[in-house]
């Protein structure tokens, strides 16, 4: 979009928003059990409790959630120069899940509310991310290295997850494993306002930088030819990431290849062009996981399959898919 | 106040010799220098240097005065366009968009204004990109993709501007056609310093030449006839002599 057509940008930008606003909608009506429509309408419980106080909220987090990875993760492809750079690639999901499994494992109960496992889960993903970071400035750094430096990265998390799982005890352990399976589930709206606070600003930011972005993806020579101070945006946009991956996992559980599948897809519609594809991202992986999510509800109810692995499924070809493509 | 200027600049990778040793010069005008020396001779470090893209270890480098240590980023590309000798291959955009890119320092925004698509316009005449425009950046040839990126750095409306190897791997016609381009760029008012190894073509249109060895400025000379065959011959290690047409045109041949 060198000669920006605006009105193309606003046309992706409203489309891509009144998909994710119609999911939003209609997805919440949806459901493994029935619904009486019509007490719902006359606000009456048990429905309108269900609808409004489970499946408004999960729709919320999913959306809010799916943005939050979406966006990262194209802005993670763009500063690494990596079309399969994510955080879940890179590791950052898998070390805020361990910094979030601490505390579920060493910590009682009572004491395990949400600030403690969003620092636990923020930690652990800025460790991981200041590690890629001085990763990427060596001269041995390549998108190989880095993919099997996050292979790496996933398999330690996942030993010391393990460990930390066998020596909780069989109640904690159980919820360390029902956590890692990356669940949407209904939470409080006070909650849901605090992950609002965080992510909102966090995507606008990332929406912000999309120019630069653009430049950025040509190889930091051109950028820092064109005035781009590559270094500092990295670290930004790093930052950012750390911020909305942590939060989002510390609530969800880890969910994986949301980064990688729907920056894709949309770049196969929209273009290269961050300033389009950003905003379809941030719309499209929240409608993307609130879709997840409601298959997740419904397809083998009343059983429900925690949505991380559904996105595990469909991710894990895609990623393969993709390897074999480059 | 010199355009530029370079006092005792140097620069080192790591713990090894120096890339870049005291290198001092100025140029109050509009001109095109050819860098010329071997492999590793620090052309590239040179303009990497001035550009801002590598901070120098010794020695200060002046911008219109202003010590380019002080500028940031965005202040230095308003003032130096900097073209490496190709983009990623991989790059997704049109030639278009990878004109536009020149204008980032210009405007902060998340789109491009008015006279920046003006910039763009009069970019794409002067390379004459009118039927590549909307093509995919991978699609072109080497020549095509060399003539691209001097209209990005055309688009950035810099001075100074610096080109690292513009005509390697192209053929002759190509050649030809990026140096009538840098030609005109000298007649537009800006200052050119291009590194190659086309030393004819360099001679024939060069203002001055700076011939270096080691990291080190070993001729600074004005006048291309100028240049002593005797120090060419040291630092390239091959016999070089004029040549002058029947029009008088002085060539440059080396071999042995």
């Amino acid at each position: 979009m060198a000669v920006s057509s605006r009105k193309h940008a606003a046309m992706v930008f409203l489309i891509s928003l009144l998909a994710a606003l119609v999911t939003a909608i209609v997805c919440p009506f949806i459901g493994g059990s029935g619904m009486d429509y019509a007490k719902l309408w006359r606000h009456e419980s048990p429905d309108w409790a269900i609808f409004i106080n489970l499946r408004v909220p999960r729709t919320l987090l999913a959306l809010l959630t799916g943005a939050a990875l979406a966006s990262s993760g194209a802005m993670f492809q763009a500063l690494l120069r990596d079309a399969l750079a994510t955080p879940s690639n890179l590791g950052v999901t898998a070390a805020a899940s361990l910094g979030a499994v601490i505390v579920i494992a060493f910590f009682s109960a009572g004491d395990v509310a949400f600030p403690l496992i969003w620092t636990a889960a923020i930690a652990g993903a800025g460790v991981v991310v200041l590690m890629v970071s001085i990763l990427a400035r060596t001269r041995r750094f390549s998108p190989l290295t880095l993919l099997l430096t996050g292979i790496a990265i996933n398999a330690i998390c996942s030993a010391v997850i393990l460990l930390l799982a066998s020596m909780a005890g069989i109640t904690r352990g159980f919820q360390i494993t029902h956590w890692l399976m990356g669940d949407i589930d209904a939470i409080k709206y006070p909650t849901l306002a605090v992950l609002a606070i965080l992510v909102i600003p966090g995507c606008l930011w990332i929406l912000s930088q999309a120019r630069i972005l653009n430049v950025i993806s040509y190889g930091e020579t051109w950028a820092a030819g064109r005035g781009v101070d590559c270094r500092k945006k990295t670290w930004h946009g790093f930052l950012v990431g750390t911020l909305l991956v942590g939060t989002t996992t510390a609530i969800t559980g880890p969910i994986a290849f949301v980064g990688l599948i729907v920056p894709h897809l949309i770049r196969g519609i929209v273009g290269p062009d961050y300033r389009l594809l950003l905003p379809a991202s941030v719309f499209g992986g929240g409608a993307f996981l609130i879709i997840c999510d409601t298959v997740a509800r419904t397809v083998l109810a009343p059983v429900e399959i925690p949505v991380g692995v559904i996105t595990a499924l469909m991710g894990g070809p895609f990623f393969v898919w993709l390897l074999w493509k480059r | 106040m010199s355009l530029l200027a370079l006092s005792g600049l140097g620069y080192t990778y790591g713990d090894s010799q120096f890339a870049v040793s005291d290198v001092s010069s100025c140029l109050d005008s509009a001109g095109i220098i050819a860098l010329i020396g071997p492999n590793g001779a620090g052309k590239s470090t040179l303009l990497d240097l001035i550009a801002g893209l590598k901070a120098p270890n010794r020695g200060t480098c002046q911008v219109n005065g202003d010590d380019t240590a002080s500028l940031t980023r965005e202040q230095l590309a308003r003032l130096v366009a900097h073209v490496p000798q190709q983009l990623p291959q991989e790059v997704p955009f049109t030639v278009e968009d990878v004109i536009m890119t020149g204008r980032l320092p210009h405007s902060a925004g998340l789109f491009e204004s008015t006279d920046d698509e003006a910039a763009l316009e009069r970019a794409i005449a002067k390379a004459r990109l009118e039927s590549f425009r909307r093509r995919p950046f991978v699609s072109l040839s080497g020549g095509e993709k060399q003539r691209v990126l001097l209209a990005a750095a055309m688009c950035q409306e810099a001075t100074i501007l610096l080109l690292d190897e513009p005509s390697a791997h192209l053929d002759p016609e190509n050649q030809v056609l990026l140096w009538d381009m840098i030609i005109d760029l000298k007649r537009a008012g800006h200052l050119i310093l291009v590194a190659t190894h086309h030393l004819s073509l360099a001679a024939q249109h060069s203002d001055r030449i700076w011939l270096m060895n080691h990291g080190r400025l070993v001729a600074d000379s004005e006048a291309c006839a100028a240049l002593q065959l005797k120090e060419m011959e040291e630092v390239f290690r091959v016999p070089f002599h004029w040549h002058k047409s029947d029009e008088g045109r002085l060539y440059l041949n080396y071999g042995r």
